[in-house]
This record gives C-alpha cells, sequence and structure tokens, in this order.
C-alpha cells in the first residue's frame, strides 16, 4: 500500500462559546463540532463526506486548511502534521492544498478582476514570478476550465454562477495543488450546471492526477465523483466506505436513512415501503448525547447504544455501530409508525 | 497528434483575443453618479468655489492686506459693493477690499475641511480595518480607546488646546485632526466586521495570503464606497467646526482668515447698514456646504444603489 496523501487521526474541532450574560471569568462551554474524525486519503482518490447540515462537513474542510484551530493529526504524505503548524510553516502546504468554496459570487472579490482573482494565490506563493508569465499562466488555467481567456480584465458580476465557480476552480489550480477541497461546490448552482461543473471537476483530475475532498449534501452529486464517501453525524463518522459498497449496502442505520430519503424518479416507487423517518432534530453539538450520538434518533437503539461508544470497525467497509446492517421491513413499519405518532 | 496540432493552434487562437474589457463596480457607480442631477449640480458649484479660491486673486483689483483709505471711516456709505472702484465685494470695516478676503477664506477653510477630512479617511480607515480584521483583543483595546477618546467633549479640548498653546494654523489641524477621525473609525470597523466572514477573504486566508495584505486589497477597497461618502459629509462637518471655534475668535488669526472669522466680523457689523460683509462669505459658506452635501447623497446612491 503506498503512503496516503493525507491521513488524518481523530481529529477534532471545538469552539467555546460564552452564554449571553455570563460572567467573564466563568469558562466557556464548548461546542464540539468535529468530535474525533480518522481518514486516509490516497494521491488520485476522491473522497466524497456527506451528512446533513451543522454536522461538521465545512468544519471539518476548515480545520485541514488551517482556517480554525484543531487538535489531533492531520499527516501530509507520511511527513509533517499540519495540525498545529504556525501561520509560517503551514505557507509550504497551502499551494498544495486548495479549496473551492459554496458560493460561486460571494468566494470571489467583487473589486478585482478575474485575473487578479486568479493570480492571487500564484502570486501569494511565487512573489518573484514575472507579471507578463503570471498573465500567462493565468489565461492558460482559464482555458483549461472553460473560460474565455479575452475574459481576464472582466469583473465577477459579470459572470454567470457556473462561470464563477469556474473561476473559483481555476484559482485552485494556478498553483498546482496535490489536494482540492471542495466544500459543497455545487449546491449553489442549478442542476444542468452542476453537472457541468462536476464533469469539468472530474476531467481535471484524471488529467492533473488531483485528491478530492468533496462535501456536499446531495447524496447522488457524490455517488458520482467519489470513490470512497464518508457519512459524518453530528461531528463523528458513521460510516466509511467505496462509494458502490456505501451506496449499494448501506450498514449504519443513519446511512441507510439518508439514503432512503433520495427521490427516485420512478413513478411506479412507493416511498412509504423504503424511506425511514427519523424522529426529532439533531441533538445540539453543546451537549451530543451519551454513547452512540445518533442513538436519540436510531430506530434501533438499544441501552447498550447509550453505554458504549462504538468504534469504526471494518476493513475496507467500517461502520460504527454497535448492530449494523440493514433494516428489515419491521423495523421500517415500525420506524413509520412512532414517527406518525 | 493531429488534433494536439489542433489542439495548441485553437488555444493559441483563444489566447491571442482580443482582452474585453471589463466594467468594474466603480464605472457603474460613476455612471450612475453622472446621471445624478443634483450631484452633478453640487461637483459644479464646488469646482466653481476651487476655481474662485485658486484663480481669485488674479481678479482682485486689491491685495486682501491693503487698506483702501477712501473708504476709511465711511465704509456704510462709500464701501458698498461697486464695480468702479474695484470693491466687488464691497471693504470691510478697516477698508479692506473684501472679494479679497473672502478668496483668503476660502483658501483656508477648504484647506482646513479637506485636510480634517483627509486625516479622518486615512487613520480612522487603517484604525478602524486593523481593529475589526484582527478582532479579540487587540480591537477590544483599540475600541474602547476610541470610545474614551469620544467621551471627552471635543469642543472643550479644541478651545483648550488653543488656549494653552496659542492660535495658530498647524494647532487648529492637530485640534480638528485628533477628533475626526474617531467616527469614521466605528463605521468603518463595523463594516469591516461583515466583510469579515464573507467567503473571498476566506479563500484569501486559506491560500495563505499575509493579513496585512487581506486589509490592504481585500478590506479595505470594499470599504472605499461608505468611506468616501463619508468622507464627503465630514469636509462640511470639519468646515463648520473651524468656523464655530473662528466666530468664538479662538480659530484662525488676522490676517489669516476663514469663513468663520469673516461672518463673525460680517456679523458684528450688521446693524450699521453694511449687510454685503456678512453676506458675501455666507453665501460661500452656504454654497459649499450644499454643495458637498448634494455630492454626498449622490455618492451614497451611487456606490449603494441598494440601500436607498
Amino acid at each position: 500500500m503506498t503512503t496516503p496523501l493525507l491521513d488524518v487521526r481523530d481529529l477534532r474541532v471545538s469552539f467555546p462559546v460564552r452564554q449571553a450574560g455570563a460572567m467573564p471569568w466563568t469558562r466557556p462551554r464548548h461546542l464540539h463540532a468535529v468530535g474525533g474524525v480518522s481518514f486516509t486519503l490516497q494521491p488520485g482518490e476522491t473522497l466524497g463526506v456527506v451528512g446533513e447540515s451543522g454536522c461538521g462537513k465545512s468544519t471539518l474542510a476548515r480545520a485541514l486548511i488551517g482556517l480554525v484551530p484543531a487538535t489531533g493529526r492531520a499527516e501530509w504524505q507520511g511527513g509533517a502534521d499540519l495540525i498545529g503548524l504556525s501561520a509560517r510553516q503551514m505557507m509550504a502546504y497551502r499551494s498544495q492544498i486548495q479549496m473551492i468554496f459554496q458560493d460561486p459570487l460571494a468566494s470571489l472579490d467583487p473589486r478585482m478582476t478575474v485575473g487578479q482573482i486568479i493570480a492571487e494565490p500564484l502570486v501569494t506563493h511565487q512573489p518573484a514570478l514575472p507579471r507578463s508569465q503570471v498573465r500567462d499562466r493565468v489565461k492558460a488555467i482559464m482555458d483549461r476550465v472553460g473560460l474565455l481567456p479575452s475574459q481576464i480584465n472582466r469583473y465577477p458580476h459579470e459572470f454567470s454562477g457556473g462561470q464563477c465557480q469556474r473561476i473559483g476552480i481555476a484559482r485552485a489550480l494556478i498553483v498546482e495543488p496535490r489536494l482540492i477541497i471542495c466544500d459543497e461546490p455545487v449546491s449553489a448552482l442549478d442542476v444542468s450546471i452542476q453537472a457541468q461543473v462536476i464533469n469539468l471537476l472530474m476531467r481535471l483530475q484524471a488529467d492533473l492526477g488531483l485528491s478530492l475532498i468533496f462535501i456536499a449534501h446531495d447524496l447522488s452529486v457524490v455517488r458520482h465523483i467519489s470513490d470512497r464517501v464518508m457519512v459524518l453525524y453530528l461531528g463523528k463518522v458513521m460510516e466509511i466506505a467505496p462509494a458502490r459498497d456505501l451506496y449499494a449496502d448501506p450498514q449504519h442505520p443513519y446511512t441507510q436513512a439518508l439514503l432512503s430519503a433520495v427521490p427516485v424518479p420512478d413513478p411506479a416507487h412507493d416511498p412509504a415501503a423504503t424511506v425511514v423517518p427519523l424522529k426529532g432534530d439533531l441533538p445540539s453539538p453543546m451537549d451530543p448525547p451519551s454513547g452512540c450520538v445518533f442513538r436519540t434518533r436510531c430506530p434501533r437503539a438499544a441501552p447498550r447504544c447509550a453505554a458504549e461508544v462504538p468504534v469504526l470497525a471494518g476493513d475496507r467497509h467500517q461502520t460504527a455501530c454497535h448492530f449494523p446492517g440493514p433494516f428489515t421491513p419491521q423495523e421500517i413499519v415500525r420506524a413509520r409508525a412512532t414517527e406518525a405518532a | 497528434m493531429v488534433i494536439e496540432h489542433d489542439k495548441m493552434r485553437s488555444l493559441a487562437a483563444r489566447m491571442a483575443q482580443p482582452e474585453v474589457r471589463g466594467r468594474s463596480p466603480w464605472a457603474d457607480a460613476r455612471r450612475r453618479f453622472l446621471r445624478n442631477k443634483a450631484a452633478m449640480a453640487g461637483l459644479v458649484i464646488l469646482l466653481l468655489v476651487v476655481l474662485f479660491a485658486i484663480f481669485g486673486n488674479h481678479l482682485a483689483v486689491w491685495s486682501n492686506e491693503e487698506l483702501d483709505f477712501s473708504v476709511m471711516g465711511q465704509v456704510a456709505t462709500m464701501g458698498q459693493p461697486s464695480l468702479e472702484n474695484g470693491h466687488y465685494f464691497g471693504t470691510d470695516d478697516l477698508g479692506r477690499d473684501l472679494f479679497a478676503r473672502t478668496v483668503q477664506g476660502t483658501q483656508v477653510s477648504l484647506l482646513v475641511g479637506l485636510v480634517g477630512a483627509g486625516i479622518a479617511v486615512i487613520v480612522g480607515t487603517l484604525y478602524g480595518a486593523v481593529a475589526g480584521y484582527v478582532g479579540g483583543r487587540t480591537d477590544q483595546v483599540m475600541m474602547r480607546t476610541v470610545d474614551i477618546l469620544m467621551s471627552i467633549p471635543y469642543m472643550f479640548v479644541l478651545i483648550l488646546l488653543l488656549v494653552m498653546f496659542g492660535r495658530s494654523m498647524t494647532m487648529l489641524f492637530l485640534g480638528i485632526g485628533l477628533i475626526s477621525w474617531l467616527d469614521m473609525a466605528r463605521i468603518v470597523r463595523g463594516q469591516t466586521l461583515s466583510l469579515k466572514n464573507r467567503e473571498f477573504i476566506e479563500a484569501a486566508r486559506a491560500t495563505g495570503v499575509s493579513t496585512w495584505r487581506i486589509i490592504i486589497r481585500h478590506i479595505v477597497p470594499n470599504l472605499l464606497g461608505v468611506v468616501a461618502v463619508y468622507a464627503t459629509l465630514l469636509v462640511p462637518l470639519m468646515i463648520l467646526t473651524e468656523s464655530f471655534i473662528s466666530f468664538l475668535g479662538l480659530g484662525v488669526q488676522e490676517p489669516l482668515t476663514s469663513w468663520g472669522a469673516l461672518i463673525s466680523e460680517g456679523a458684528g457689523t450688521m446693524s450699521y447698514g453694511t449687510l454685503w460683509q456678512l453676506a458675501f462669505p455666507l453665501f460661500f459658506f452656504v454654497i459649499t456646504l450644499f454643495g458637498f452635501f448634494f455630492v454626498g447623497d449622490g455618492l451614497r446612491d451611487a456606490l449603494d444603489p441598494k440601500e436607498r
């Protein structure tokens, strides 16, 4: 087995939260956004990250790139640990890891031309590069992502959403990174443009041998682009498996509930037979449930789930559950009944 | 190979296409501003006032220091505005040419306004942007300092400064500069806080752009709209402050003069029937203030089309 590009061990992110009106000397409570995530990423691989809103997907991405303080380890190519590096030390890795953001227009400075925006990482990391070369490289990369190089002097507001996302991709690619973290890159685009951007990403990945961490809440998009998929719930990994296995044979109750909620484009399909409703809302990350974090909403929860934290088990298909396995039809009927009541 | 060739050729063709010029947000704002009639009228007025301040001396027959002995002592009857003896605006109480004096007063007042606003823009913008962007304890200390400075009654401090260190232009600039940037710093900090969490700032941080560069390249250009609007409204405020100080007799000293000093003198002699001594300086004072307010309003509408 080759050395992984990125080997993340027990990554944790928590934010201090001060209660309104609390005295300044009281200790702030902590919001655990990411609670011990471990995964590896091979060179050229795409890891999809899914989960509902507020489960820590974006925080995970920001922690890897050093935008929020985190604890744990994140080994880069079997060498340096990215977590806890000083800003100066991190600079060397910043050109290797780039990020694409969710809102295409908001992630571009409205007062800068497209050329300036795309050139910014290059100018930051290679300040000695002459202007003319910077311009040539910007034009070449614009062509590569499907933008007309002649539009280098235009401003972001003159482009459509899809084009803005291409600008974002060009900005990420210009320093020739090894890994691109895509934080919901297509959720703000309409469906036909989503397909274009996804296909562009996949083509670039194949051409340049990039690794991607692809965060999304659209399960079908993730299935299309990912080699492996990681399911997060309340900052913890529920299941991590090759995309095909995960979609064909989900083991964790949460994954099954998520997948059952994907609309099936078939009029003969009866959602009542397969959809597993989850009761209640996401618990507060300030005060997560004991044991398995999913137990408060799990149709299969047992006393053991409250007492013992499940660990990720398995070889290629890893699941963090005491009672993994597909739902039986009886369980679905029971879950629907409690939901109705 | 053929395909590669074609690809390279088409790439070369696309690279060689003439570059399209983009329409920047500034160009958009300029277009909206030029279409705003009130703002353009204000701008024209201001331009005329500035031209008056710069070239007025060439038109004047008398210098601002000469005393016209022929009208001295009978200013009320002989010193009224007339084209024949060259006193276009009449003379003041001592027989000095009011036209030349008004030119001089305009220069001083505009200078005070522009310098005061200039200090506010530079110091206030940088101070506020740094406090807002860095945040945390730095922000707390910086903004509490501003709060403390603001809580001191500035007119009192200004008067005290002028009394203690003598009345001079430098002292006046210093006093006005000291207080003018406080509001600006607060406004800029607030704007910075809302900009700070925008995704394009995060993108810049993620790729490792230094804090100082983010402030200069991303934060400040996106603040300039608000700053420009506030600065144009600050100039008349500075002029008013200076006029008030001069009106009290603490501002600029003879032989220098300003609008405030001239208005003060004119108001003092109002009852002797020499109304022109009040009317001319007051006229320039009022149209300049109007001009700045119209331009400020126009800039706000042009730079913030959403916030009408």
